[in-house]
């Protein structure tokens, strides 16, 4: 019992890590926040544009979006980071996975707001235009917001599972809170560092998740 | 409103259009629409004076609502000339939006927006399409709603609002914009039958305020005591067209005659 306190809970550890799992927490943050924001609007964006000129784009993106989701963010931000440079791109381990994880975002997001699109009525849109609205008008004002409210469990969910990717950045140096947990692991030979980035990791994503439900319960209220 | 050719009991489409005084506001001409190789409408002709409550009525399936939504361009008619207001409806330079600020439709499912008030739903089209205020386009929307009797219910969201409610206020959203004529495309046949009355009282209320009119229904008795012309279709034809005493009297044609007593049951 001492051995595994000592393992996973040593005082000592903590004092001495806490400094760096806390620059790893800003790090973490600093990438989430540029992922949400990045992933769901261009996510957005590109359902916008597949309604309004679905017929030019639906086939590049479709393409795009299955990648984005079939293959292991893994692999993708192996691939561009070590990539990319052969191709003369010079590219921070932290702009990678920025970028990485906003592209396998967009693309779920894409597809859950153009399911969101697809399951509005058709009588929205024929009113909306009926009343002189342009199609962009018709979309933004009616079609849209309803859509969004459909997505908006899917697409919290998602954003969480997406944005818990940050830790990837471990992988290729980016000093989050995993990396930071990591090294000091290697430098001690013990696990408390992990515990504390495990820990972490509940103090950042519980408010979220909490957020997540309080959203579902207030969009799915006037629903029926 | 009635001329006198709607004494004759004209047989062929569009004959009693033909002889009529009043320049037609809507003057639907040899309108045909095809869905891949299904000719849904064949060579169609209708007219709409101004004022008047033209019934259309036949079995479903007969195209009453494609001719309906070809009006308003929300479907192309394939060929023909639908003339609306001094302008050729199926030219395609002719800019939509402009028309359908004039030519207001109702929907069989009210179709009202589900995240806005009653009121929002009103101002929305006052707002982006006319460019009203928003001070200006609340006090027309509540005049809107007024007409229809709904004024109390403004700041209400549809799923609060009967069927009935849902329906005049999606009247009132097509009669903020001040259209010159209004499309109703079976606006009864979602609701209750308690419901059924306050709709029609409001379309009679238009009617008395000089609204024109084209109304796709099956209120058989309304349609005999309102409508100033049925107009009978079936198959993607009208077979018929006349006063209302015609269509629903012994004279009309036999198959007229059996839809007519089909619905009147
Ligand atoms: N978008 C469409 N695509 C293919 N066929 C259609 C479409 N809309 C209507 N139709 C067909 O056109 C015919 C007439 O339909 P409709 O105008 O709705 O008739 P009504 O309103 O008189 O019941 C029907 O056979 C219907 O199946
Ligand atoms: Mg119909």
């Amino acid at each position: 019992m001492n051995h595994f306190i000592d393992t996973f809970f040593n005082a000592q550890q903590i004092l001495a890590t806490w400094p760096a799992i806390l620059k790893g927490v800003v790090v973490t943050l600093e990438i989430a926040a540029l992922v949400v924001v990045t992933g769901i609007t261009a996510g957005i964006g590109l359902a916008v544009l597949r309604w309004l000129f679905g017929r030019w784009i639906k086939w590049p993106l479709l393409v795009f979006v299955d990648v984005a989701r079939a293959v292991p963010p893994l692999v993708l931000v192996l691939l561009a980071y070590f990539g990319l440079p052969s191709l003369g791109v010079d590219i921070s381990g932290f702009a990678v996975i920025w970028l990485v994880l906003s592209a396998v975002l967009t693309a779920f997001v894409e597809e859950i707001v153009w399911a969101g699109l697809i399951s509005v009525k058709k009588g929205q849109r024929e009113a909306a235009r009926s009343t002189g609205l342009t199609e962009v008008q018709a979309l933004l004002y009616v079609v849209l917001p309803q859509a969004l409210r459909l997505a908006v469990p899917p697409l919290t969910n998602r954003t969480i599972a997406i944005t818990k990717n940050t830790a990837l950045g471990t992988v290729i140096g980016v000093p989050e809170i995993i990396n930071q947990a990591t090294t000091a692991v290697s430098f001690s030979g013990n696990a408390t560092p992990l515990m504390m980035g495990a820990f972490a990791y509940l103090v950042l994503f519980i408010p979220i998740i909490g957020f997540g439900r309080w959203v579902e319960g207030r969009f799915a209220w006037r629903r029926h | 409103m009635q001329s006198a050719a709607s004494f004759l009991p004209s047989r062929a489409p569009g004959a009693a259009a033909e002889i009529q005084s009043v320049e037609p506001l809507l003057r639907i001409r040899d309108v045909s629409k095809k869905f891949g190789s299904l000719e849904v409408l064949k060579s169609i002709n209708v007219d709409v004076s101004p004022g008047e409550l033209v019934f259309l009525i036949g079995p479903s399936g007969s195209g009453k609502s494609t001719l309906l939504r070809c009006c308003n361009r929300l479907e192309e008619a394939t060929s023909g000339s639908i003339r609306f207001d001094g302008s050729e409806v199926l030219d395609p330079k002719l800019d939509v939006n402009a028309l359908r600020r004039r030519i207001g439709m109702v929907f069989q499912s009210f179709n009202l927006y589900p995240h806005m008030t009653a009121l929002s739903n009103v101002t929305l089209a006052l707002r982006k399409v006319l460019g009203k205020s928003g001070p200006e386009s609340k006090t027309i929307a509540m005049a809107a709603l007024e007409r229809v009797g709904l004024a109390h219910k403004a700041s209400a969201y549809p799923a609060e609002l009967s069927g009935g409610q849902q329906q005049r206020v999606a009247i009132a959203r097509g009669l903020a914009l001040e259209p010159k004529m209004m499309l109703f495309d079976e606006p009864t046949s979602a609701l209750d039958p308690e419901l059924v009355g306050s709709v029609l009282a409001t379309m009679r209320s238009m009617r008395e305020a000089g609204m024109t009119m084209l109304v796709v229904s099956h209120e058989m008795r309304f349609a005999r005591e309102a409508a100033d012309r049925v107009v009978f279709m079936e198959g993607g034809v009208v077979v018929e067209q006349g006063p209302p005493a015609q269509i629903f009297g012994p004279d009309a044609q036999p198959r007229t005659r059996a839809f007519v007593s089909n619905e009147d049951r």
